[in-house]
């Protein structure tokens, strides 16, 4: 008995020290959310007025820009996946990872090769115990990520989907897609966020950020020096800013569900607590209840060995 | 004067000054371009260099800035750039040691960036 009750108090003891480091993470994912949501608002005016530029110049000219061209016949395509560097956020990384296997069968079924590339370690960790190939892995930014990090990656992608066009760039052929899809997680809420799929080359359709209001006209610019420049400056960079308006959700998104994970975690120790301590009240109990019954035993069989003599 | 410029100095990351002006004054690809109230509608790429913004009231606006872009319309001025940097918040020290880094590293990008930075302060010292 007495032993039992040790048990439940160790595990009483661990449970409660578990449930003080959950509780710590849950409110640090709490406070850095509210981080996240701050850096994403200090994005959205470049974002904004970068999108609205970028409108314009597509309202006032035909340009063909081999960014917004599609290919007639895609055969490759690239997949950047943007994951979590840690774990403890649920089934986070393994929705992003689900939509990409989705979004893979889908590329492969059009008859597409399909390219990775990586953020986040959890993705590369996936990968690399599959022994799957994946181009470029980014990792270390995922819950705080930086203009920076976005810059790279779209270097990166921009160079793989433009590879034709800049000859001299010596960029292995091998590596040129035609397309390019992005899988990350939206912040719809606190509660919902949703792996999601977007293609970002060829360019398309604005989605996410505000786009200018419908009705607003667009003033007609003058181009210096031309159109077709400020289109080939203008498109990587609104690129970068796409790039960097999915990683700032991804942030988001990761943060949220650690912030579930963990408060759910903490209730499921609260639980585990109460029910331990009740277990051990009850062998406390027990083994108080066999003392007396032992004392009482005792002072009963001498008192009958005193009586008989 | 009829009104003023609307100005947003914006970086990739955050607005970095925003305000009323009564003249802005950029470097663009063309050369150097001075706004003032009533331009027409223009949208011009941006060359590294100094920005120099002067507000209806106040002193002098200075900021580096990186790539990126100028739009006027409707006296309202954007000036976009992924890199963007007001005058008091280079430090000079700090610019010289990413200065002999970048060059350490080769890294051309890096490099630019300081140089541009530094041009700003020696402009105003």
């Amino acid at each position: 008995m007495a032993v039992s009750l040790r048990e439940y108090r160790a595990k009483i003891r661990s449970t409660q020290s578990l449930k003080k480091i959950t509780r710590a993470m849950e409110l640090i994912a709490a406070s850095r959310i509210i981080k996240a949501q701050q850096y994403a608002a200090a994005a959205a005016p470049y974002a904004r007025e970068l999108t609205r530029a970028v409108s314009a110049v597509a309202t006032f000219s035909d340009v063909d820009h081999p960014l917004t061209t599609e290919k007639e016949s895609p055969t490759k395509a690239a997949v950047l996946v943007i994951s979590s560097d840690r774990g403890l956020a649920g089934a986070y990384s393994s929705n992003v990872l689900k939509e990409a296997e989705r979004l893979t069968e889908k590329l492969r079924g059009e008859g597409k090769k399909v390219d990775f590339y990586l953020a986040g370690r959890k993705a590369e960790a996936y990968f690399t115990f599959r022994q799957r190939d994946f181009v470029r892995s980014w990792t270390g930014f995922s819950d705080k990520p930086s203009y920076e990090e976005a810059r790279e990656i779209g270097n990166t992608l921009v160079e793989a989907f433009n590879v034709d066009e800049s000859a001299e760039e010596a960029i292995d052929p091998a590596r040129a897609v035609d397309e390019l899809h992005i899988v990350f997680t939206r912040f719809r809420s606190m509660l919902t966020q949703e792996p999601t799929t977007i293609r970002l080359l060829p360019l398309e359709v604005v989605e996410g950020t505000e786009p200018p209001d419908e009705g607003e006209l667009l003033p007609l610019y003058e181009f210096e020096p031309s159109t077709h420049e400020v289109l080939d400056a203008l498109l990587p960079k609104y690129v970068h800013s796409r790039i960097y308006y999915c990683l700032l959700q991804a942030a988001a998104s990761e943060l949220a569900a650690r912030q579930k994970a963990m408060k759910s975690a903490t209730d499921n120790a609260e639980d585990l607590i109460d029910k331990y301590t009740r277990i051990a009240n009850q062998a406390r109990q027990a083994g108080i209840t066999q003392e007396i019954s032992e004392v009482v035993g005792g002072a009963n069989a001498l008192a009958d060995a005193a009586g008989s003599e | 004067m009829a009104g003023a410029l609307q100005i947003e100095l914006v970086a990739a990351d955050r607005v970095v000054w925003s305000g009323e002006a009564s003249e802005v004054i950029a470097r663009t690809s063309e050369g150097d371009l001075g706004v003032l109230v009533d331009h027409a509608p223009l949208l011009s790429l941006l060359v590294p260099g100094v920005v120099m913004i002067k507000p209806v009231d106040g002193a002098i606006v200075q900021a580096a800035v990186g790539d990126g872009f100028l739009s006027v319309a409707d006296n309202h001025v954007s000036i976009l750039s992924e890199d963007t940097w007001l005058l008091e918040e280079i430090d000079e020290a700090e610019v010289r040691h990413e200065l002999s880094e970048a060059e350490a590293n080769n890294d051309d990008e890096a490099r630019h960036r300081a140089e541009v930075k530094l041009r700003l302060l020696g402009k105003a010292a």
